[in-house]
């Protein structure tokens, strides 16, 4: 009985110790619980990655490439936290793509946040074929007469805007720095093609189309094509952010305003007080001293719940809060289970202790397939993995589990210490509810 | 046990509510969300009075916008549904619902790409077919014992049919909701679906394991004694409880479809629908079903 007893306090220690844990790293902000773009505002986009032009083999090269260059550009804004992340999808869909996610936590407008993105200045460098004559160079024609050169924008090192005055007037021009490695495909390229034209396209389109006159060995090139001043600021700005290797397309967005997130936490915070509060007086209510029992199992099993979304860390969303009330209804079930055989054996004339032990090994079935049911459900909405939904099904998963924890360890654990094993009125009225059944 | 014994009343009465869901569906039908068809879809909201449709309408045909539907949300907002918004428009949807110095905010926008649509739709579809196979495994599986005096596979098809019912119902529902709050069928729909499955195989499983286990004793202690009869006590016996568990899983989702955020809402309710329906159902469709077999069976014989 003694042991009983110690293995009782020692749970309870674990739970006020795991509870006051939470309230106060959450009170001092030392580990907040993580919102997701619902509950904390934001913006999300999502991007499909135009790999058209990209071998299959260099593919995870480029995504990564992609994302350490958004990455760099959503820094430089001093957006707190943000969350770049590279994804495969649309294979279901019929059409595999690549795709880039992009997570601006307080950024809420999502016209801005695009722009912050910036749009997609991609440079690409092609040579002239041999033998064109200059009057068939349409924007049409662009395509036909030009083949890429051996040199692309992912070689970039920096760019800077300079003016250039050989002409008379300040005229402004990119000057464009390659790494060491462009530098030397650069000066073989100049070198073996002196007097051809070298083009230099911006998202496709031509921008200046000098003539190679001589090798350049110092991976310097420089584009000039009546830029205003503004224009050629942006561009050498937009390529110093990083040139994209490859283009990218807008395909979703989702913008949470913040007062909308955070009427959602208030809302949940309090739906959760209510419905705990609802689940432990009719349990109490309706069972009386076991009753009181399973409110502390059901303690314990929120203190365990929140501790694992501040360490895992959980991504707490709206329906991450659904999931949670919805366990919290649900964990009161092993419970209620187990407290009807009790019931039963009471009735059947067994002492309270033998009730206890009998109680727990009969509803043990029951319990093991419910919580296997709801596991199966679980599981499978992970795998259906929306962010939304990945929110709800790791929850519940998670509820399930430490539910089971808490109704089988805890309650049985609390339920023997208590130790009452007299059959007079008192105990009987503290055990059994006033239904007969 | 009267539930048993009458059935033929339960019957009678599940069939209606069938019947009546089945006519919702028919009569309101489910519309499709933006999260399985691709699309946009805007919240907005205004600080005091909301300005009236037919201006608002005006000024996003003003704007450029041709295919939309406008809904009046809550209180003091709108939501916007459309196809597809060109980056002039996104900059200014604020700016749409600002009629004179009636300021509009922005609270929610969603803008999803048809391949993703589809690709969840897609998603879903699986998510349900795995989600009833295993179940129908799960529960042949839990019952591959049990053969006297009806085979397990009829509980595997009994569980299976009173899921059934338990999905039609609130989606019944959801689809008379959706013409009061224009309610779509979205990934939070297809979730709440199936958790309900997931709860309600579980509560069917539970009276039956009574069953189960109560013709094992009257094996074990020789004792002769009706199906119905076995059935009906098992239902007794586990009564309670399916009561009580659902009494305080309703009483969580009540507390989170009043207090709740605004978003979860009708989730919330599917789920409360929902968690009902199988408690009904387990107790006056599946075990009044299992012995309407075992009658068929005993006649046969």
């Amino acid at each position: 009985m003694l042991k009983k007893r110690l293995a009782a306090l020692a749970i309870f220690l674990v739970g006020v110790t795991l509870g006051w844990f939470v309230y106060s790293t959450q009170m001092n902000d030392t580990r907040p619980f993580r919102l997701g773009l619902d509950l904390s505002g934001g913006t999300q986009l999502v991007y499909r990655a135009d790999l058209s032009s990209i071998l299959a083999s260099d593919v995870a090269d480029s995504m990564e490439a992609l994302r350490d260059t958004i990455e760099r550009r959503v820094n430089l804004f001093g957006v707190s936290e943000p969350l770049v992340q590279t994804q495969r999808g649309g294979t279901l869909a019929g059409e595999t793509q690549e795709r880039l996610l992009v997570e601006l936590p307080g950024v809420t407008d999502t016209q801005e946040a695009i722009r912050l993105i910036g749009q997609t200045p991609v440079l690409d460098f092609r040579l002239l074929k041999e033998n064109v004559p200059e009057t068939a160079l349409t924007p049409e024609t662009v395509d036909e007469f030009f083949e890429p050169a051996t040199i692309t924008g992912k070689h970039l090192k920096s760019a800077q805007l300079q003016f250039d005055q050989s002409i008379g007037v300040n005229e402004p021009v990119v000057v464009i720095n390659f790494d060491s490695e462009g530098a030397k495909i650069f000066a073989d390229l100049t070198r073996e093609n002196v007097g051809r034209s070298f083009g230099m396209f911006l998202d496709g389109s031509p921008i200046s189309v000098p003539v190679i006159r001589e090798a350049i060995p110092n991976g310097t090139a420089v584009i000039s094509g009546n830029f205003q001043a503004e224009a050629a600021k942006e561009l050498a700005r937009n390529l110093n952010y990083g040139a994209l290797p490859v283009p990218i397309e807008l395909i979703s967005t989702q913008t949470v305003s913040g007062t909308l997130g955070a009427e959602a936490v208030d809302s949940g915070i309090v739906a959760a007080l209510w419905g705990i509060g609802a689940v432990a007086l009719f349990m109490i209510l309706w069972y009386r001293l076991p009753g009181l029992v399973a409110v502390v199992a059901l303690s314990l099993y929120i203190a365990i719940v929140l501790a694992l979304f501040q360490w895992i860390p959980v991504t707490l969303t709206a329906a991450g809060i659904a999931a949670f009330i919805l366990s919290i209804g649900m964990a009161v079930d092993a419970n209620v289970l187990i407290f009807e055989r009790m019931k039963e054996e009471l009735y059947a004339g067994k002492t309270t202790v033998e009730a206890i032990t009998t109680g727990f090994s009969r509803a043990w079935p029951s319990i093991r397939d419910s919580n296997i049911s709801s596991l199966i459900t679980a599981i499978i909405l992970f795998w259906m993995g929306t962010s939304l939904i990945k929110g709800f099904a790791l929850v519940f998963g998670l509820g399930v589990l430490a539910s089971m924890l808490s109704a089988i360890i805890v309650s049985r654990t609390f339920m023997l210490a208590l130790g009452i094993n007299a059959k007079v009125g008192v105990t009987r009225f503290l055990f059994g509810s006033g239904t007969r059944i | 046990m009267f539930i048993t014994r009458n059935r033929n009343i339960f019957f009678t009465l599940t069939g209606a509510l069938a019947a009546l869901a089945l006519l919702s569906i028919a009569i309101f039908g489910l519309q499709l969300g933006i999260d399985f068809t691709g699309g946009v879809l805007v919240e907005v909201s205004y600080e005091s009075i909301r300005t009236s449709p037919e201006v608002v309408t005006d000024s996003l045909r003003g704007s450029g916008l041709e295919e939309f539907s406008l809904r009046e949300s809550g209180e003091l907002g709108y939501s916007l549904r459309t196809g597809e918004l060109s980056d002039e428009q996104r900059d200014s949807l604020a700016a749409m619902f600002t009629i004179g110095d009636n300021e509009a905010r922005v609270d929610q926008l969603t803008e999803i790409g048809p391949i993703i649509g589809a690709e969840l739709r897609a998603k879903a579809l699986i998510a349900l077919a795995l989600v009833l196979t295993a179940i129908l495994l799960f529960v042949a599986f839990a019952f591959r014992k049990v053969s006297k005096p009806v085979s397990s596979w009829m509980y595997g098809l009994i569980a299976l049919m009173t899921l059934g019912f338990d999905v039609l119902i609130p989606v019944g529902f959801y689809a008379f909701l959706g013409t009061i709050t224009g309610a779509s069928v979205d990934v939070l729909f297809v979730t709440a679906v199936l958790t309900v499955l997931g709860y309600s195989v579980h509560d069917t499983i539970v009276v039956f394991d009574r069953t189960r286990e109560n013709l094992a004793i009257n094996q074990e202690r020789n004792r002769r004694e009706d199906f119905a009869e076995t059935a009906g006590r098992a239902l007794n016996q586990t009564l309670v409880r399916s009561m009580t568990t659902s009494a305080t899983t309703a009483l969580a989702l009540l507390a989170l479809f009043i207090l709740g955020p605004a978003s979860t809402a009708n989730f919330a309710l599917m789920l409360l629908v929902g968690i009902i329906t199988g408690t009904y159902s387990s107790i006056f469709l599946a075990t009044p079903l299992l012995v309407a077999v075992e009658r068929k069976f005993a006649k046969g014989k």
